[in-house]
């Protein structure tokens, strides 16, 4: 299971595990309105941010070329945008979607590898984040994994009759779509269940409570300022 | 002795027009085990999903004196304890330690009183080793029994159990059915499996078409019934 794999990341022991969520939160906001404000052809900025992001990862002890495959996901996406801004006649431009995209899912991967979804959510009430948001984040989280467990499941049962879901045609691709909405929305629910069976009423405890230290200021300060002097030479 | 599940003329229809409940009633007293047996759709979990309010339909449904409604469900809640069928519904916080100490926690405990009660329900089921493990590491035994000390820790007087011997090898069975029997705990178990609610309790009822239609014996029962 895949998200297994970055649920076992984020459980990790490291300088960077350490950290309170909101300092990696606002680490990773400083890095990524840096890397969007970058001038074009700021070729050594995006190279300093790669070195950065590698480097992070190897303090936190994750797999690099897992975490480097992890932020490729983003790149179909960006991609497509890529490719239709150079039609449009702006080469330039699409190169560097590219390359923003793929940072900016680099900083994503490291902060969510090194943070447990809850404490990450506890990081952003902490910022102040509405209530409401977070709930919805948090619920979005475990319905995605639920959607993700489904798909799996179809997609076994599938290559167990010598079939495959993604070479299916048309029809039956969107037939599977709507089993898999159908049975995702019954797991959701029985989940939904079984919370309010044990007194869940809309908030979802913190179980833990972490301090913001100096260490921790010192971390986002630290990413603001080289951010700053990135922005400022590159 | 008195009634821990008091449950008068309980009807309940779902948005899709099914009748799952025609007037069901029942009792239970406390520190009392029965088995419910009956059909694939014959009510019985609807039925449970009544006792703690999930479900909600006309008729009567008293909990250790109080009637289930809207001001009484925090309290019923932490009285009654369901284990769901399928455990990966159950467990879905990122520690078996933190998911044994939800409800405690959404019951309104603080934190480390929600981690002691969490810390001696897994003692109690034999699994404080993995208290730091993810659930979905666990084996389908150690799921359910996550699942049951998660009802353990709110100091439930009455655990419901749906279905819960489902993906359980022989000896996990044995192994859970050692668990129960030596809970305090009032009991209902929502099962196909007779010979293992045989070995917890004597008493079963019999579903069909959303109603009660015999109660008795759990031997007497299955030779009625052929089940």
């Amino acid at each position: 299971m895949r998200h297994a794999r970055v649920e076992n990341w984020s459980r990790g022991d490291s300088p960077i595990h350490r950290r309170h969520a909101a300092a990696k939160i606002l680490a990773a906001l400083a890095i990524l309105f840096s890397i969007a404000s970058l001038q074009s052809g700021a070729l050594t900025g995006y190279i300093l941010y790669i070195a950065l992001l590698l480097l992070a990862g190897r303090v936190a002890r994750l797999p690099l070329v897992a975490m480097l495959r992890a932020a490729a996901a983003v790149l179909p996406f960006a991609l497509c945008f890529a490719l239709v801004t150079a039609l449009a006649g702006d080469r330039e431009l699409a190169v560097r979607l590219v390359i923003r995209s793929y940072i900016s899912a680099l900083t994503a991967v490291v902060l969510v590898a090194t943070t447990p979804m809850p404490r990450l959510i506890a990081g952003l009430e902490w910022l102040r984040t509405p209530r409401f948001l977070t709930q919805v984040m948090q619920f979005l989280y475990r319905y995605l994994i639920v959607l993700m467990e489904e798909a799996g499941a179809m997609g076994r049962a599938a290559a167990s009759r010598a079939g495959a879901l993604r070479t299916i045609q048309f029809r039956q691709a969107a037939g599977a779509a709507s089993v898999l909405f159908a049975r995702s929305y019954a797991r959701a629910e029985a989940i939904h269940r079984a919370l309010l069976a044990r007194g869940f009423e809309g908030q979802m405890p913190v179980f833990r409570t972490q301090r913001f230290t100096i260490a921790d200021a010192g971390l986002a300060t630290a990413a603001g300022a080289f951010a700053v002097v990135v922005r400022t030479l590159a | 002795m008195s009634l821990i599940v008091d449950v008068r003329q309980l009807h309940f229809t779902y948005e899709d027009g099914t009748a799952a409940l025609n007037g069901v009633d029942f009792d239970l007293n406390h520190g009392g085990a029965v088995a419910l047996l009956g059909a694939n759709g014959s009510g019985k979990t609807t039925f449970v999903h009544h006792l703690n309010g999930i479900l909600r339909g006309a008729g009567s449904v008293v909990i250790d004196g109080l009637p289930v409604t809207e001001k009484n469900l925090r309290e019923i809640r932490k009285r009654v304890g369901l284990v769901f069928q399928d455990s990966d519904n159950q467990l879905f916080m990122p520690t078996v330690l933190e998911d044994v100490a939800f409800g405690p926690m959404a019951c309104g405990a603080p934190a480390p009183e929600a981690a002691d009660r969490a810390r001696a329900a897994l003692d109690r089921v034999g699994l404080l080793a993995k208290a730091g493990k993810a659930p979905w590491h666990l084996s389908a035994g150690e799921k359910k029994k996550a699942s049951i000390a998660g009802i353990l820790a709110m100091d439930a007087k009455l655990l419901v159990l749906d279905e819960p011997t489902t993906f359980l090898d022989p000896p996990a069975r044995r192994s859970l059915a050692e668990l129960l029997s030596g809970l305090p705990q009032a009991k209902i178990l929502v099962t196909h499996d007779a010979a293992f609610a045989g070995r917890l309790t004597s008493d079963a009822a019999f579903f069909e078409a959303g109603r009660i239609v015999a109660r008795g014996r759990v031997e007497e029962i299955r030779r009625q019934f052929n089940w």
